[in-house]
């Protein structure tokens, strides 16, 4: 029997604590290798320390709420054998990590007596989100191309032949190649000294404008496990949770030819030292505008306890993609801001959660959602309900559509707006409602700044 | 006035142009090709047909006057023998009526219709043409200008009298005493080779520093060799001052010199024949003396498309043909492009040359390792039982994927593996590939295989 000493691991760059924020496990649990022992949350996300080991919890090295250095001892199990003195396999990078996360550090330390000199050893490491397959765990590189990457393999921008080479083939190739309308500078060669085959034309033919399979390629039968750990298990989780909502998602276009004309012209004659304008802080106001007549959109529904909860201030979330995922930074207060000051804390916050830096206050409180998918938008989106609200405002892409208007077609800024709502809490009628109001005051974009 | 109408009007029925309308005939295309003379150009009826011809009689009558002068290798005695240069000459144009005759059958088999004529351009797409009938107009859809060259004049020795081109060589009755040669490239010294062994005294004079410049020193050795042995003197850097009383005045470093010539043979060059049909009416641009032409042999006006010697160098029989095929099928609706890998030139000296593709000197300048690989005939059995070990066959390669850049030999009956040279380039071959080729034994043609190997480093015969 030995004892083995788990520390808060690095939980990512520039994270030099982190809040305990829930135990899985108390003292005399048996626990296996992987099963979850504690949340911690960062400025960044929470993240969930996995057991590294299988034994029986020994003693917990911290409070919920407390704030726990990074590699201080948190757990200790007893362990079968020797304990800790080689500590566990290594463990990969989890997907949080940075580069700058030695090697070293994933491996679990040792400690030989049960709490003797804690501080003295490396730090643990003990998230392994990112599982080789146990069948071939060491042969599979992790960045191996799977099936699925392949296409990001095409040469979009790559050339068959370096520079200056011309292309080699014989002249019934290049009969063949010159009637089927394939310029054979796009085509590789498999052929001696990069010869152009009809092999190559058939395959240029069948796979298009990519290179022909290279020698060594091979079947790529590997499947990765990823764990789902950290915020992508808090987004499955509250996603999970959303879905149970009976959605109506209700689509409008909106004409913003108006209001794109006002942004250009506010961005043209802005001071230096305000923020550069998006559509989003015209939007929160639009909102704040429309739920002034409908406040009851502007709600929690705690079904659990059957009640709804309507907020008197805006709070109003903006999806917001990070490389670690979606993260909803929030707008507190929009009723209580004007324009530019929306735009600044829009601008402050969206920066705050790319760079990871948004603190859990700023990722959380929201009353009413905004998602956006910007360049990307498309034409229609169904959003879900950020949990526990009653709405979210979806943002399609703006495209200039012929619009008729009564005499002639004429080229118009057009944007549609996907917005879903609680079914159980608000009916289709008041959504739409809402909806046009949103419509309306976005189309006469003057009537979002007048008063009264 | 007589007028027709046709898809594709030929002017000129060389070989370029006859071949460009039988290959449209074929296509199915309504297609007329006017010309002045008789079908074949340049080519078939005063170039390469009846030099070759004049050549064969030449080297046959040699031979025989070796042997006559006992100086046969392989033991034959003959008596002096005699040449009825008039009879040759009947031979020659024999060949020549049956080839035109040739042509004129295709042509008619491929329903072309012939305009025999000068043909002068109206506009792009009107030809009159001036017959023994009388004026004809012909209109049409595209038109081919395939003109074709012809020999440049000097202007201190113009054309006449006893200053000849090849075309007057080529039907000379009696083999002339003296004979003068200005101008020392392939036709001047084909010919004058060929004079040299039919027992004229020939001088050739050219004012570059030596015979064959476009070829390297390597190539031309045995060529000159031959010349010396055959009695031929060769006058580098010498220029041609003019005609003196039945002499050729002469002057190289700055001393004038008289050469005695019965005939004096010019051949310092082809011109493109771009007067006498009307280029002033339709106004093609230029590329200094040529038509310019792009990938699809189209000139800069639409529907009228020119190929062969009128649009550039090389100025051979067989490119004008690839150009000519390529056009008619273009004017089919087919999409081509003139994407030659190698035109092979050969020089019918005595022994011949064949190039194709790169030699070392312009291999070199494209700043790659090359390998270079040469096989001598003197190692090659067949070169010695036709008692022809001049020469070797040299390939130049890329060193880094031993692709074979270009071919050029030197030899005894070279000439008819021109075509294995220009495949071998063609299908974009590798040193490898020559070499695993089982080359027949015993030819010449083995010493390409050996010369692959070389370059590779493991000949087996050297």
């Amino acid at each position: 029997m030995g004892e083995y000493a788990i520390k808060l691991p690095d939980v990512g760059e520039g994270v030099a604590e982190a809040e305990l924020v829930e135990w899985n496990v108390k003292v005399g649990d048996v626990v296996r290798e992987d099963d979850v022992l504690a949340a911690v949350m960062t400025d960044k996300a929470t993240v969930e320390i996995p057991s590294p080991v299988e034994g029986t919890i020994a003693w917990l090295g911290a409070e919920v709420g407390e704030t726990v250095a990074v590699g201080t001892t948190i757990v200790k199990v007893d362990v079968q054998g020797e304990g800790n003195v080689t500590g566990s396999a290594v463990t990969p990078e989890p997907r949080k990590a940075e580069s700058d996360e030695a090697a070293g550090k994933a491996e679990a330390a040792a400690e030989g007596e049960a709490a003797g000199k804690p501080q003295k050893e490396e730090p643990a490491r003990q998230e392994p989100n990112r599982q080789a397959p146990t069948s071939s765990a060491p042969a599979v590189p992790a960045a191996r191309p799977t099936p699925g990457t392949a296409p990001a393999r095409r040469f979009s921008s790559g050339v068959p032949r370096p520079e200056g080479e011309k292309p080699l083939a014989s002249p019934a190739v290049r009969l063949r190649a010159r009637e089927a309308g394939i310029d054979l500078r796009r085509v590789p060669g498999s052929g001696p000294a990069g010869r152009i085959t009809h092999e190559d034309i058939d395959a240029f033919l069948r796979e298009g404008d990519r290179p022909a399979a290279g020698k060594g390629r091979v079947a790529d039968t590997s499947v990765q496990e990823i764990r789902v750990v950290g915020l992508r298990r808090r987004i499955s989780e509250r996603m999970t949770t959303a879905n149970r909502i009976p959605h109506i998602t209700y689509v409008e276009e909106v004409d913003v030819t108006a209001l794109e004309e006002l942004r250009a012209k506010l961005n043209t004659g802005k001071r230096a030292d305000q923020p550069r304008l998006t559509m989003l802080p015209f939007l929160m106001l639009a909102l704040v505008r429309a739920i002034a007549d409908q406040p009851h959109l502007n709600a929690h529904f705690d079904d659990e306890a059957g009640i709804i909860r309507q907020h008197g201030g805006v709070h109003v979330g903006m999806a917001a993609q990070t490389a670690s995922g979606l993260v909803v930074p929030v707008v507190r207060h929009a009723e209580a801001r004007d324009l530019w000051d929306c735009a600044a804390e829009v601008n402050r916050l969206a920066e705050a959660a790319r760079a990871g830096t948004a603190s859990r206050d700023e990722l959380t409180g929201s009353t009413i959602t905004i998602t956006s998918l910007g360049a990307l938008g498309g034409v229609v989106t169904t959003p879900i309900i950020n949990y526990p609200e009653v709405a979210i405002v979806g943002v399609n892409k703006i495209m200039t559509r012929p619009v008729w208007d009564g005499g002639t077609f004429v080229p118009r800024k057009m944007m549609n707006l996907s917005s879903s709502f609680d079914h159980r809490v608000i009916d289709g009628w008041d959504a739409a409602v809402f909806v046009q109001r949103i419509k309306a005051l976005i189309e006469t974009p003057a009537t979002i700044f007048m008063e009264g | 006035m007589k007028e027709i109408s046709c898809k594709l009007l030929v002017i000129g029925a060389g070989p370029g142009g006859y071949v460009c309308a039988i290959r449209a005939g074929q296509l199915g295309i309504d297609t007329v090709i006017v010309e002045a003379n008789k079908p074949g150009g340049t080519c078939l009826n005063i170039g390469c047909i009846p030099s070759k011809a004049l050549i064969h009689a030449a080297d046959e009558f040699a031979m025989a006057a070796e042997m006559a002068a006992g100086h046969s290798p392989v033991g034959i005695s003959v008596s002096k023998p005699e040449i009825d240069l008039a009879k040759t000459v009947a031979w020659k144009n024999q060949i020549v009526g049956r080839l035109n005759l040739g042509v004129s059958g295709l042509l008619k088999k491929a329903q072309v219709k012939s305009v025999q004529g000068t043909a002068r351009f109206r506009d792009g797409r009107t030809v009159e043409v001036d017959t023994e009938t009388g004026p004809q107009v012909i209109r049409a859809e595209n038109v081919v200008i395939a003109t074709g060259s012809v020999p440049v004049e000097l202007p201190d020795l113009p054309f006449g009298g006893d200053v000849i081109s090849s075309t007057e060589a080529l039907s000379l009755t009696k083999v002339p005493e003296t004979l003068a040669i200005v101008g020392g490239g392939y036709i001047g010294l084909e010919l004058g080779t060929a004079f040299a062994k039919l027992g004229s005294q020939v001088t050739v004079v050219d004012v570059a520093p030596r015979i064959l410049p476009q070829y390297d020193a390597e190539l031309t050795k045995p060529v000159a060799a031959r010349l010396e042995a055959l009695g031929v003197t060769v006058m580098t850097e010498t220029k041609v001052k003019g005609l003196k009383s039945g002499t050729v005045l002469v002057e190289a470093n700055g001393a004038e010199q008289q050469l005695n010539a019965e005939k004096v043979l010019l051949t310092v060059g082809r011109r493109p024949l771009t007067s006498g049909w009307g280029l002033d009416e339709i106004d093609l641009d230029m590329d200094g003396r040529f038509i310019r032409i792009d990938e699809k042999c189209r000139t800069s006006m639409r529907g009228v498309y020119a190929i062969g010697d009128v649009t550039g160098e090389p100025m051979l029989a067989h490119r004008a043909m690839a150009q000519g095929e390529m056009v008619a099928e273009i004017v089919a609706g087919h999409d081509r492009v003139f994407d030659k890998m190698a035109i092979p030139a050969i020089c019918f000296t005595d022994p011949e040359i064949v190039t194709v593709g790169l030699s070392p000197e312009e291999a070199k300048k494209t700043g790659r390792e090359l390998r270079i690989g040469i096989f001598p005939f003197k190692a090659n059995g067949r070169a010695m039982t036709i008692a022809g070990e001049d020469g070797f066959v040299r390939v130049v390669a890329r060193a880094d994927n031993n692709l074979v850049l270009g071919i050029q030999a030197v030899g005894q009956g070279i000439s008819e593996m021109a075509s294995a040279f220009s495949l071998t380039l063609e299908m974009g071959a590798r040193l490898e590939d020559i070499a695993g080729t089982i080359h027949a034994h015993p030819t010449q043609g083995e010493a390409i295989q050996e010369a692959a190997l070389k370059a590779l480093g493991h000949a087996i015969h050297i």
